[in-house]
């Protein structure tokens, strides 16, 4: 699948490069409004991650203008300014999403899975990891044609991990995107191990094909088994 | 002392003064001029009843006064001051009068064929004595009147003069350096005035300048600082997913991290904190306070259970406010993770919703009242706890103030923070 990514940051866009490389996207880059411009006229994308502060133009206009030539490459608006002004906008144009700077790779990663699996299965095909089969939209768990519940949190986790599969995730990616943004670095997260704890406890109960690492003051890292 | 009063003060006490001794002064002056002018007219007499003596030596029988003015006595011998002028007052009695009335005497001698006599000349001070007591009274009168009009003028003028003045005070009382609002002054004739309205203007002008380019300052800066410490926290995440370091390496760079995403959490407060001083939350929502606190609770679950606190929510009554919903949710997930950070384990916090504020409350080792005064204020820290921002009750503060709604906190053997939404 091809990504393109528009942004001016050269290390943010290597980084972000790197990142969905590693999931085995095609990625293409352009740090300025023209050459995205041109990338956009020749090929087309599953998915674009536009930075709308470039330094010659403002991405929303290359969102106009995708939208009025039809096509419909899923966008994710990428954005410094962090305001529900551009936000709203944005998603007005017809952006798919909305990722405001910084943020964590592994939120990235997540972002794009999720867009890619609507825009391509229209969200109906469920992630298959060895025996364990999920299917986001439903938010159910089966391991083995088992249904096993999880609660809000556990799901958002694991769901969040399958994302990042084989990756390190930062628990403060995973706490940031599971506890909401607004939580503030209460005792290093050191809460979200029990529910990883958990999580783990009703996923081995059923001699699940995934595990899920603990990594020394870091994070969590999902293996397929 | 107020500035008026300070100057009547010392008015008055200068004024009593120097006139209490100029009216003593003229008093004085008058009584002796009406006495010099009575003495006068005594001498007077006392030449022509010589004169009438060498005329007529019948009056030299003349030893009651009678119908006259004046009695005359034959001395034994010469008196020792022979033809000396003595002047004195003294009281007699009045027929017509029935009583005694002042006089003036003047006590004289004289000589006539060989015989000493002694002249006694007296004149009615009836009018004279009226006189000056109308003269002491008038004069306190004067001094009084004098008193009383120069300082109520001096009020007056006063008030009237230094109004620019207490103008100025007021403003100055009202003025917020955080306010957009500029002040400004009416003219004034005083040329001082118009120039301490002129310089305090410029003063104000250039504080609410350098504020407001501090806030933008700290703004941009944090802004600025967000996309290297983003993207240093990648490529970080990056080489670590290589796995190919051993374990003391990776200690090492999860200590790095760990480090990097406080200084973005700091950044990030930071940023937080002036966008809501600079008014960059402009969406508005009627909030229901009772749902949102629910459901923060329930995500505070993890953390409370953690830290083995239990959170205790009491919705007495059900309270709306209309704010931004970010930073309502923010404003209490602040206040909520502060008290479950220093809860004390295994006690209950309890989240009150009242009629017209919110209450959290909770129980701690520490226990003295914080202080109050420093709280608030950024980067402070009772404990040294290593992840606290120390930006989380200030921020909680601005938000509060932004909509009027004011964050006190109390201390009765349970920290209490208090969101009171009655705008002031």
């Amino acid at each position: 699948m091809k990504i393109l990514i528009i942004e001016d940051e050269i290390d943010m866009l290597q980084n972000m490069k790197q990142t969905l490389e590693k999931e085995g996207f095609l990625i293409e880059s352009a740090t300025h409004y023209e050459s995205a411009f041109q990338k956009i006229g020749v090929y087309a994308y599953d998915c674009i991650l536009l930075d709308i502060g470039l330094p010659d133009g403002n991405g929303l206009d290359i969102l106009k203008i995708l939208k009025e030539k039809g096509i419909n490459d899923g966008v994710i608006i990428v954005s410094a300014k962090d305001s529900l002004d551009d936000k709203l906008k944005g998603l007005n144009l017809g952006a798919d999403d909305y990722l405001s700077k910084p943020f964590h790779m592994a939120e990235l990663n997540a972002r794009v899975k999720a867009l890619l699996r609507r825009s391509n299965f229209g969200g109906t095909q469920n992630i298959e990891l060895g025996n364990l089969s999920v299917n986001p939209e439903e938010r159910s768990v089966w391991i083995n044609q088992t249904e096993i519940e999880l609660n809000r949190k556990e799901m958002d986790i694991l769901l969040y991990l399958i994302a990042n599969k084989n990756r390190l995730v930062n628990k403060t990616a995973l706490a940031e995107h599971v506890w909401g943004d607004h939580i503030d670095q209460a005792d290093n997260f050191e809460f979200i191990y029990s529910q990883i704890k958990n999580l783990r406890k009703k996923l081995t109960a059923h001699q699940v094909d995934i595990e899920i690492k603990s990594v020394y003051g870091i994070g969590y890292k999902l293996d397929v088994l | 002392m107020k500035l008026l009063n300070y100057t009547s003060r010392y008015f008055v006490i200068i004024l009593l003064f120097i006139i209490f001794i100029w009216a003593a002064f003229f008093y004085y002056n008058m009584l002796d001029e009406i006495y010099d002018s009575m003495d006068d007219s005594l001498e007077n007499q006392k030449g022509l009843v010589l004169q009438k003596v060498k005329d007529n030596p019948e009056i030299l029988q003349k030893k009651q006064f009678e119908d006259g003015y004046y009695t005359i006595q034959k001395l034994a011998g010469k008196p020792k001051k022979m033809g000396k002028d003595k002047y004195r007052d003294t009281l007699m009695f009045m027929e017509n009068e029935k009583e005694f009335e002042p006089v003036r005497l003047l006590e004289t001698s004289f000589s006539q064929a060989g015989n000493y006599y002694k002249l006694k000349l007296i004149t009615s001070m009836v009018e004279e004595d009226d006189l000056v007591e109308e003269l002491l009274y008038s004069i306190i009168a004067l001094y009084l009147g004098l008193i009383l009009s120069i300082l109520i003028l001096n009020n007056f003028f006063l008030k009237n003069t230094w109004k620019p003045f207490y103008s100025l005070l007021e403003k100055l009382k009202k003025f917020s350096i955080e306010s957009e609002h500029k002040i400004t002054f009416e003219d004034t004739k005083i040329e001082e005035f118009a120039l301490l309205n002129k310089n305090i203007e410029n003063l104000l002008y250039k504080s609410q300048e350098s504020y407001k380019q501090q806030k933008h300052f700290i703004e941009n800066a944090s802004h600025e600082l967000q996309t290297p410490i983003a993207i240093s926290i990648n490529k970080l995440e990056l080489l670590l997913e290589k796995n190919n370091m051993n374990e003391d390496q990776i200690e090492t760079f999860s200590s790095v991290l760990q480090n990097l995403e406080r200084l973005k959490r700091l950044n990030k407060s930071l940023l937080l904190l002036t966008k809501i001083e600079n008014n960059q939350f402009i969406e508005e929502e009627d909030i229901n306070l009772n749902l949102l606190l629910q459901e923060l609770l329930e995500d505070f679950l993890d953390y409370s259970t953690y830290k083995k606190v239990e959170l205790e929510l009491i919705q007495q009554k059900n309270l709306r406010a209309r704010m931004n919903k970010d930073l309502a949710i923010i404003l209490f997930t602040n206040l909520i993770q502060n008290a479950i950070k220093h809860g004390k384990v295994g006690t209950q916090i309890e989240i009150i919703i009242h009629k017209e504020s919110v209450m959290i409350k909770n129980e701690s080792d520490h226990t003295i009242p914080l202080d109050v005064d420093k709280i608030f204020s950024r980067f402070y820290k009772e404990t040294a706890l290593q992840n606290s921002t120390g930006l989380g009750l200030s921020i909680a503060q601005a938000i509060a103030k932004k909509y009027g709604f004011t964050v006190t906190y109390t201390y009765k053997d349970l920290h209490c923070f208090k969101v009171n939404f009655q705008q002031t």
